[in-house]
């Protein structure tokens, strides 16, 4: 009889917390007041520009000038135009070389920065600098660098005997797409290499020591352990730079503004000459949507990556 | 106990290679000070080393940029507009996480993947409509339009990062709390705050950073030379048709480097776990 009573005093404390913590965790009147800062922010000020810019897109738009509905118009004439199909070879170009130098040099780095004991926080705060400093201000040591007279790296080259005479860098229209993927990879390494090393330092030490007493060399462990595992990170990295990568502007507006003969233009720096400079604003809001569909396919893919970690 | 070659043996596999790295990454930032700091005579002649300053250190560049630019009012106007802007987007941040990371409600799925999309977009997509925006909040010319679209890009990041540490944080205090009588918004300030402390401390210094380093919006939204922020005042103001003043440029990029720079010393394992929160958790 006691013990009964005991157990159904007991079940009924269970059912009170259950209850309890179900009451604290609903709160909607108070989640909606906390949240609604943020949500009318996200309304007004994102929200709202982007059906502005889609509006835009479908417009004769001009500075000023509401503008009149004109279809799809404004990407037939893009479409149809070597200016904005320059663009997008560039921005194929630059976002696939930044990001394949970015991915390779940030996991030969992960790697060496993962084994250093000595120096290891001056060496990793050294390497994460240019991450920090403002772009637009680093950039321009490097348009000095390269600047056609007095530029720090002919004269290296001419010393060393490498070449014989001054190398345009940015008149050339190749070579002035390499600086910017050289600045560019400049810029965003460290954070492919300090995530990375991040994700290094997550896994567990166990496995590389199963891997090695089964056999397997250092290239084998690599390849076995540690990019399996380290897959996860590696895609978020990867698909986050993606995005910013392409949509890049500062670094190439600072150095090139889209010239020589628009070889660098990307999105971004071609729709800003579009929209503000010449004050398209129609054709200038077509071009940055280009950016749209990828940004959609990126959200797509990580959200999925962000949900299958966190059932896990 | 080691053989002399294989306790040498880490220097060549390691800190050797190693090396380029930190020299890719320091030397445009050394070669801003050596730039800023060398007389004309000296910069602008093609036969001297370029790495070293050999005919001695000169201020005459930052002189120039406090005498003859508007240099402090642009640093000036980045302070207030990065100040202000980092206290809105990190107190809207908090707000938002609190009900993400602890509460159920209707759309709180989904607002959790807005946000999330948000912390995506790139400002180079909206910057076109959002002048229009600014333009008819009458903002346009003033440090208010920056104040106001710089939470566009912070809120969903401080979301994003207090939302992840405030899930790492056990929740039992905060409801012992709720039933001695506390409201939430006691909780969240009384209980939760104070041992989140980090995490706010993370997502007011990249708010900061972010706000700082900013050139797009700044760029476009603000065109009076006595309101521009740093970034856009050195690029634009200094460059006056093909002449350049490379002393005085690279004068302007140190100083302006420099508070993310002490701040980045300071903070440094804030910066690295912030850097990751994204990535790793």
């Amino acid at each position: 009889m006691a013990d009964e009573d005991v157990a159904r005093l007991a079940a009924r404390g269970d059912a009170e917390t259950a209850r309890l913590s179900d009451f604290l965790v609903r709160d909607t009147p108070v989640a909606y007041a906390f949240i609604a800062p943020a949500f009318f922010l996200l309304l007004f000020l994102v929200a709202y520009p982007f059906v502005l810019s889609l509006w835009f897109s479908l417009s004769d738009a001009r500075v000023g000038e509401t503008g009149n509905f004109i279809g799809l118009d404004n990407f037939a004439r893009l479409l149809r135009s070597g200016i904005f199909l320059q663009t997008l070879q560039n921005s194929i170009v630059f976002t696939a070389a930044a990001l394949t130098l970015k991915t390779v040099l940030g996991m030969a780095l992960a790697l060496l920065l993962f084994r250093l004991v000595r120096f290891k926080r001056l060496i990793r705060g050294a390497i994460l600098l240019p991450f920090i400093v403002p772009t637009a201000l680093s950039t321009l040591v490097w348009w000095w660098m390269f600047e056609p007279l007095y530029s720090v790296v002919n004269w290296t080259l001419k010393n060393l005997h490498l070449v014989n005479h001054d190398i345009p860098w940015l008149p050339d229209p190749y070579l002035a797409m390499f600086t910017v993927v050289l600045v560019n990879t400049w810029r965003g390494l460290p954070f492919f290499a300090i995530t990375l090393l991040a994700g290094l330092v997550a896994i567990p030490r166990e496995l590389y020591e199963a891997a090695e007493s089964d056999g397997a060399g250092p290239v084998g462990r690599f390849w076995h352990v540690t990019v399996p595992l380290l897959k996860p990170v590696l895609a978020v990295v990867f698909l986050f730079s993606a995005i910013f990568t392409l949509a890049d502007f500062n670094i190439v507006y600072v150095l090139t503004k889209g010239g020589p003969m628009n070889m660098t233009h990307l999105f971004a720096t071609y729709s800003f000459a579009l929209g503000l400079q010449s004050g398209q604003i129609g054709q200038g809001a077509a071009v940055s949507l280009f950016l749209f569909p990828i940004l959609l396919a990126v959200v797509f893919v990580q959200l999925r990556l962000v949900r299958k970690s966190t059932d896990l | 106990m080691m053989s002399p070659a294989r306790r040498l043996r880490p220097l060549f596999t390691l800190y050797l290679p190693v090396l380029p790295f930190v020299l890719f990454a320091l030397f445009p930032l050394y070669f801003m000070l050596v730039t800023s700091l060398k007389k004309n005579a000296e910069l602008y002649d093609v036969n001297s080393v370029p790495f070293l300053i050999k005919r001695g250190v000169t201020l005459g560049h930052y002189q120039l940029l406090s005498q003859d630019t508007l240099f402090w009012s642009w640093f000036v106007n980045s302070l207030i507009v990065s100040v202000a802007a980092t206290v809105i987007s990190v107190v809207i941040g908090i707000l938002a996480a609190y009900p993400l990371a602890r509460l159920r409600f209707p759309g709180g799925d989904s607002f959790g993947v807005a946000i999330f999309i948000t912390y995506l977009v790139p400002p180079s997509l909206l910057f076109l409509p959002l002048s229009t925006v600014v333009n008819r909040l009458g903002l346009s010319d003033s440090l208010w339009a920056l104040v106001v679209t710089y939470p566009t890009f912070l809120v969903p990041f401080c979301t994003w990062l207090l939302l992840g540490y405030f899930r790492t944080v056990p929740r039992e205090i905060e409801e012992c709390a709720m039933l001695d009588g506390c409201n939430r918004l006691q909780t969240l300030v009384r209980i939760l705050l104070p041992v989140a402390v980090p995490g706010v401390i993370c997502a007011a210094l990249f708010a900061f950073t972010l706000s700082w380093n900013e050139f797009l919006y700044a760029l476009v939204f603000v065109s009076p030379a006595e309101l521009k922020t740093m970034t856009v005042g050195v690029f634009s103001e200094l460059i006056r048709g093909d002449i350049y003043y490379w002393g005085g440029l690279m004068a302007g990029a140190c100083i302006g480097s420099l508070p993310i720079v002490v701040a980045y010393v300071f903070f440094l394992d804030y910066y690295v776990s912030g850097l990751t929160a994204g990535a790793v958790k």
